[in-house]
């Protein structure tokens, strides 16, 4: 899919948020991206173990939804959750220990890069089984309209995940429910390594679905942090405001490949270049600074960023390996792992 | 004291448990006004209104899904998924999200939900709503299983699932659901892992589950007549399992004996029998013998289908041949 026919339905060059809100927008970006790339730099030393998806690219999607979200709502990620988790403001340190393996992980190393999860962020957790989060997150929605809580799940997904069965059923049963859920196609073009457009039957795959569940049809330039971040809070008030859920194809596109097994070399340079002319990071900078962001300030928020990803890597690398008690510990609620008397 | 059916026992456990916790709730198909298709729900919708008691879709990923978001964020649902066998379409979120989401995250989640399912044969519905699927569910690290075999434990080991901060998996025998019995008025709370010694003798220890118990016990009580006489055991629960109810009792005779519906291959009694040959071999006097369905999908017909599950008679000639021999 050529830039040309990207038929986004919210597009705003022009925006009426603040610039301290979109500040805080860029910051975030600004995190992701280098976030991303000192983990891709430390999978190069081989200190990263396993797999790791990044988002590189798609920074916008994830920046807004964490500046949008209100600080209880729930975020359900997938395997490519760095930038949702770290979005939502769970330090960075902890991130990057979790994909080193370390014991000032995350999840002390026992979940890894696919599973990234900080309760007391909101962060719910990172799903690597493609769709099964989108039922677990209208679950949340479900749990937040029973407790009348105000509380909004939000579900980010890739493209693939639209031709599998719990994506359907999801929206099905959020949308009989009128649950408190936002579902975000994060609509990359390519499903692993295969086009969307070669295996799903409509040109887009989520955008196109919405109205067998009686949803509006909305698409975004995901690329585009002040239309994500619209569309975010439109969704964001509907949900809250009892209106039920919304489906959002965002349309973006990663840098690299699928994983750190990929280099992504099944995809059109002229396509790779068209996106990489639309890096939402710079395109961000430039925007802001014409909306009267001055270069200084925005320059140190690229050193503060730039400071904190270092003292992070640092604070990563000097944890321990996890150590041998948390092998047997927390499958059950006693902390156990006891199956027997 | 009343008379229940193992179908009104399931209402009344999780009346019971709903009257005293506002957060639990329910969820599946055809359980809100039909009552469920085995009438287990049967009052729940009109005690505790449609906010509480949700029918749900045709959608098994949905239903478990639901429930586990719902879990994780306060409430404490009871879904239930009405054929055992429909695991297979939901199982995603039962083995890989469920059962692994507390220890992926270093405890920062829980799971208290409850997955009730109607399970096993003998109704001749055929192979896709007949099997007896505790040895798939015992199998998950994550899950605790419980099968409860009379009206009585139905209310009290509901309550326990109810109760437990876990995942619990409770299979309703679906043979079972029209037996009777008088069961205590006020409430019942069992504790989950605890094995039941329905009947004592000194010669062999038989260990049942669920569906498979009464013939156990029909089959004891035809063996005391020819003069063997056989200790028991209602397992009730095989995640958390009783090994120490098992070894005790499985001491007393030297001789053991498993009753299982599930399929022979890694059925519950095979995880049993490793104990045992591993922590108190020297304590058999015999080999330990297996009766189980045979290792195939069931048949509908019903001559087909009492070939293939234990029956008291195959229970009966089994134990008496091996005690013989």
């Amino acid at each position: 899919m050529q830039l040309a026919h990207v038929e986004a339905t919210h597009r705003a060059s022009d925006t009426g948020t603040a610039l301290a809100v979109r500040l805080d927008i860029y910051r975030s970006m600004m995190e992701l991206r280098a976030f991303e790339k000192r983990a891709y730099d430390l999978f190069l030393q081989n200190l990263v173990k396993g797999t790791s998806h990044l988002s590189i690219g798609q920074e916008a999607i994830a920046a807004a939804f964490g500046v949008a979200m209100r600080a209880d709502d729930y975020t359900f990620a997938t395997y490519r959750g760095h930038a949702h988790t770290l979005a939502r403001g769970v330090p960075m340190a902890p991130v990057l220990a979790e994909l080193l393996g370390r014991e000032n992980g995350l999840m002390a190393g026992k979940g890894g890069s696919m599973h990234l999860t900080s309760v007391e962020h909101g962060v719910m957790g990172s799903y690597a089984i493609i769709g099964a989060h989108l039922p677990i997150a209208a679950g949340a929605a479900w749990s937040a309209q029973y407790r009348g809580s105000g509380q909004v799940a939000v579900c980010f997904f890739g493209d693939g995940t639209t031709n599998i069965g719990a994506f359907h059923e999801a929206l099905n049963f959020a949308a009989i429910w009128k649950l408190p859920a936002v579902f975000v196609c994060e609509n990359n073009l390519y499903m692993e390594y295969t086009p969307i457009k070669d295996v799903t039957a409509v040109p887009h795959p989520a955008a196109d679905r919405a109205s067998a569940y009686g949803l509006e049809r909305i698409i975004v330039d995901g690329n585009d942090p002040d239309a994500m971040f619209d569309a975010a809070t439109t969704a964001l008030d509907l949900a809250r405001s009892g209106g039920g859920p919304s489906l959002i194809e965002a349309l973006t596109y990663r840098h690299g490949g699928h994983s750190r097994a990929d280099p992504g070399k099944y995809r059109p340079q002229e396509e790779v270049d068209s996106w990489l002319a639309r890096d939402p990071v710079p395109m961000y900078r430039q925007r802001l600074i014409e909306a009267g962001a001055s270069p200084q300030t925005l320059d140190d928020i690229d050193e503060q960023v730039r400071v904190a990803v270092d003292a992070a890597t640092e604070e990563a690398k000097a944890g321990a390996p996890p150590g041998a008690d948390l092998l047997m510990k927390d499958v059950w609620a006693d902390g156990s792992a006891s199956w027997r008397n | 004291m009343a008379e229940l059916t193992y179908r009104e026992a399931i209402a009344r456990g999780i009346a019971q448990e709903m009257r005293r916790d506002e957060r639990v709730v329910l969820l599946g198909e055809d359980i809100g006004a039909a009552g469920g298709v085995f009438k287990g729900t049967v009052g729940l919708l009109d005690e505790f209104g449609p906010r509480r008691v949700r029918d749900t879709p045709i959608s098994e990923q949905a239903i478990l899904g639901a429930a586990m978001g719902a879990a994780m964020t306060g409430l404490r649902p009871i879904a239930e998924i009405m054929f055992s066998d429909f695991f297979a379409v939901c199982w995603d979120i039962l083995a890989n999200e469920i059962a692994k989401s507390r220890y992926m995250t270093n405890g920062q989640m829980s799971f208290p939900l409850v997955i009730r399912s109607g399970n096993g044969g003998g109704l001749r519905f055929g192979a896709q709503h007949s099997q007896s699927v505790e040895n798939w569910v015992m199998a998950i690290p994550g899950v605790k299983v419980v099968v409860p075999s009379t009206p009585r434990d139905v209310v009290g080991l509901m309550a326990a699932a109810v109760r437990d901060p876990d995942p619990v998996v409770v299979l309703e025998e679906k043979a079972l659901y029209p037996i009777k019995q008088d069961v205590p008025d006020g409430e019942i709370v069992d504790e989950l892992g605890k094995a039941s010694v329905l009947r004592v003798g000194g010669d062999a220890t038989v260990l049942t589950l669920g569906n498979m118990t009464a013939r156990a016990v029909a089959a004891a009580e035809q063996l005391a007549s020819r003069g063997i006489q056989c200790t028991v055991v209602d397992l009730r629960s095989l995640v958390p399992l009783d090994t120490q109810t098992i070894l005790r009792e499985m001491g007393r005779t030297g001789r053991l004996f498993t009753v299982e519906e599930n399929p022979r291959l890694c059925g519950w009694g095979a995880e049993i029998t490793s104990i045992v040959a591993e922590e108190a071999f020297w304590d058999l006097d015999a080999p330990i013998v297996r009766i189980t369905t045979p290792h195939i999908p069931l048949p509908a017909a019903d001559a087909l289908e009492d070939l293939a599950l234990p029956s008291v008679e195959r229970i009966a000639t089994t134990i008496e041949k091996a005690m013989n021999s």
